[in-house]
């Protein structure tokens, strides 16, 4: 690691030190106008009153039924995505890592993890309407093969479950790739001293490896949760405008201030931002308290 | 063989049947167009439609544009930090990990807020304006991934003993950063720009709202109108996809960064 300030005799001079601020500039100057003021000026403008007086009134708005309920489906297909895309994301990451699988697969599974995180918004809706839509492939082959109509037995797409489902496509890979580094940092010698100390294996994952590994995996789901909580496109693709979590409602507000008061728009963004703000943090503490036993 | 190893393969078969049975359906589904046989029709009625070629065009030309200031925003960024600005470093990362605290429709709403018609620097007020301001939102959106890469790279190379011999000779700093650092770092910011690609070529949310003729808004247009098109469009996002990340991985091994290691 190069390091050029610990060296006073080669300190430099005042006039290239300018050069280095001015280099750096446009940098915090764009993140000033385009990520930091405009969402500074939503919070502050979530308690305002039209006339821009401060006031607590727009916060309190945001109980109204209609918005708690936005929020409550917001927050259940985001842990329910977040919940099951972290247990299976986690299994098939430990599958692969430590289930004694040929070793070709792993490289394939993180590119296809890479892929597979990245494939969401509209084109995803469009692939589960043509898998498990009304005509969609698996609904006939069920349908014709299996004799079960998927449909009358209670399943539809475009409702929590199918979106919750839908969703599990890039949460599942995103929880593989996020969880990756951390199951390689446990150490096979771990596993050894337990065994020999006469451990049973559950006895090693309960008191050696869950300890190690709890932190990471509570904070990846942290981080799907707040993955889901922000995402629209596919939802929006998906059902319309008919299942009303919380940023299709924003996105409504925004087109056409569905809610008649841009000032109660901006609770609700900020609402948003508190709630993905809050858990993207606490991802961050935890994988860098999990990072201590990585070295 | 022992219980381990029938648990492992059993889980990567029910994921493997969960992952590839979309991407089945969406091919068999795309070629249902015309009745009682299977054609590539849906396919050539998306690609002949002017529609579908404006709306990529656009998409494509905001991407290369998105990566272009991105790059020219990040890369002297994180080459002062490395070399003379080490103090900034947490800083600047932190303020590139916002945009995945901050979902992508808060932020273009806090763009419309502050950048509206009756606001000092009216963006949106124009087809132009709304283009820059689109363009600026995804190289918010992109930072994460290009500062990530564009570090990565600036790391690997010797940036100190490279930017000194450069400055012995007289060069100057739009030389050493043309001329020396990019050219050293080239494959870690081609990963960083595929990615960038990926990302903004259907994305759909800002394009949406800032009410850009975008690849985004027009899957989401055909999506509601059409019934086999978008399947095939699915496929085509797809392919684009993959393309991204096969070239990201190749650029990865092929490793051309001049190594800070002697």
């Amino acid at each position: 690691m190069l390091d050029v300030t610990a060296d006073p005799v080669r300190r430099p001079p005042p006039a290239r030190k300018i050069a280095a601020w001015a280099g750096v500039a446009p940098f915090f100057l764009f993140a000033a106008m385009f990520l930091i003021v405009p969402t500074f000026s939503l919070m502050v403008g979530a308690f305002q009153n039209r006339d821009g007086e401060f006031t607590f009134d727009n916060i309190l708005r945001l109980t109204q039924p209609s918005i708690l309920h936005s929020y409550a489906l917001s927050l259940e297909v985001s842990a329910a995505s977040a919940f099951f895309g972290a247990l299976i994301g986690f299994a098939l990451a430990a599958a692969v890592i430590f289930g004694g699988l040929p070793r070709w697969m792993r490289p394939v599974l993180m590119t296809f993890s890479g892929v597979a995180s990245n494939f969401a918004g509209v084109p995803l809706a469009f692939a589960f309407v043509a898998t498990l839509g009304r005509m969609g492939l698996v609904t006939l082959l069920l349908r014709n093969v299996f004799d079960f109509n998927l449909y009358t037995s209670g399943f539809n797409l475009f409702t929590f479950t199918g979106l919750t489902l839908t969703y599990l496509y890039f949460q599942i890979p995103l929880m593989a790739l996020v969880i990756a580094p951390a199951l390689d940092g446990m150490k096979q010698e771990w596993r050894e001293a337990a065994e020999i100390l006469g451990a049973s294996r559950w006895q090693y994952w309960r008191y050696i490896a869950w300890p190690i590994l709890g932190p990471s995996c509570f904070g990846a789901s942290l981080l799907l949760f707040a993955n889901a909580f922000g995402a629209i496109a596919t939802a929006y693709s998906l059902t319309g405008p008919s299942l009303n979590i919380v940023p299709i409602l924003l996105f409504a507000q925004i087109r056409g201030d569905v809610l008649h008061d841009p000032n109660l728009g901006f609770a609700l963004a900020f609402g948003m931002l508190l709630i993905t703000g809050v858990s993207n943090f606490a991802y961050l503490a935890l994988r860098a308290r999990s990072e201590k036993w990585m070295r | 063989m022992n219980g381990r190893l029938i648990a492992s393969w059993s889980v990567v078969a029910l994921c493997g049947i969960y992952f590839l049975a979309p991407l089945i359906a969406t091919f068999e589904f795309s070629l249902r167009l015309l009745r009682g046989h299977y054609s590539f029709e849906a396919y050539r009625l998306v690609f002949a439609s002017g529609d579908f070629q404006s709306a990529f065009l656009f998409s494509a030309i905001i991407g290369v544009v998105t990566i272009i200031v991105g790059a020219l925003i990040v890369t002297p960024t994180a080459y002062w930090v490395q070399l003379r600005l080490p103090a900034l470093r947490g800083i600047v990362e932190y303020i590139t990990l916002l945009p995945l605290v901050v979902p992508a429709i808060v932020l273009v709403f806090g763009y419309i807020k502050l950048y509206g018609s009756n606001s000092i620097l009216p963006l949106t007020a124009t087809p132009f304006g709304s283009d820059i301001l689109l363009m600026l939102g995804y190289v918010a959106l992109g930072l994460p991934y290009l500062y990530r890469a564009i570090d990565a790279g600036m790391r690997s190379i010797d940036v100190k003993t490279l930017s000194e011999a450069a400055q012995i000779q007289g060069a100057g700093f739009p030389t050493i950063l043309f001329r020396i650092i990019i050219p050293n770092i080239r494959s870690s910011i081609l990963s960083g720009a595929f990615l960038t690609f990926a990302i903004v070529i259907g994305e759909f949310t800002l394009a949406s709202l800032l009410d850009r003729p975008a690849f985004g808004p027009y899957l989401q247009l055909v999506g509601a109108s059409r019934a086999y098109e978008p399947a095939a469009l699915a496929v085509v996002a797809f392919l684009i996809t993959w393309g991204c990340m096969g070239i990201i991985q190749w650029l990865g091994n092929s490793g051309s960064n001049f190594s800070a290691k002697r």
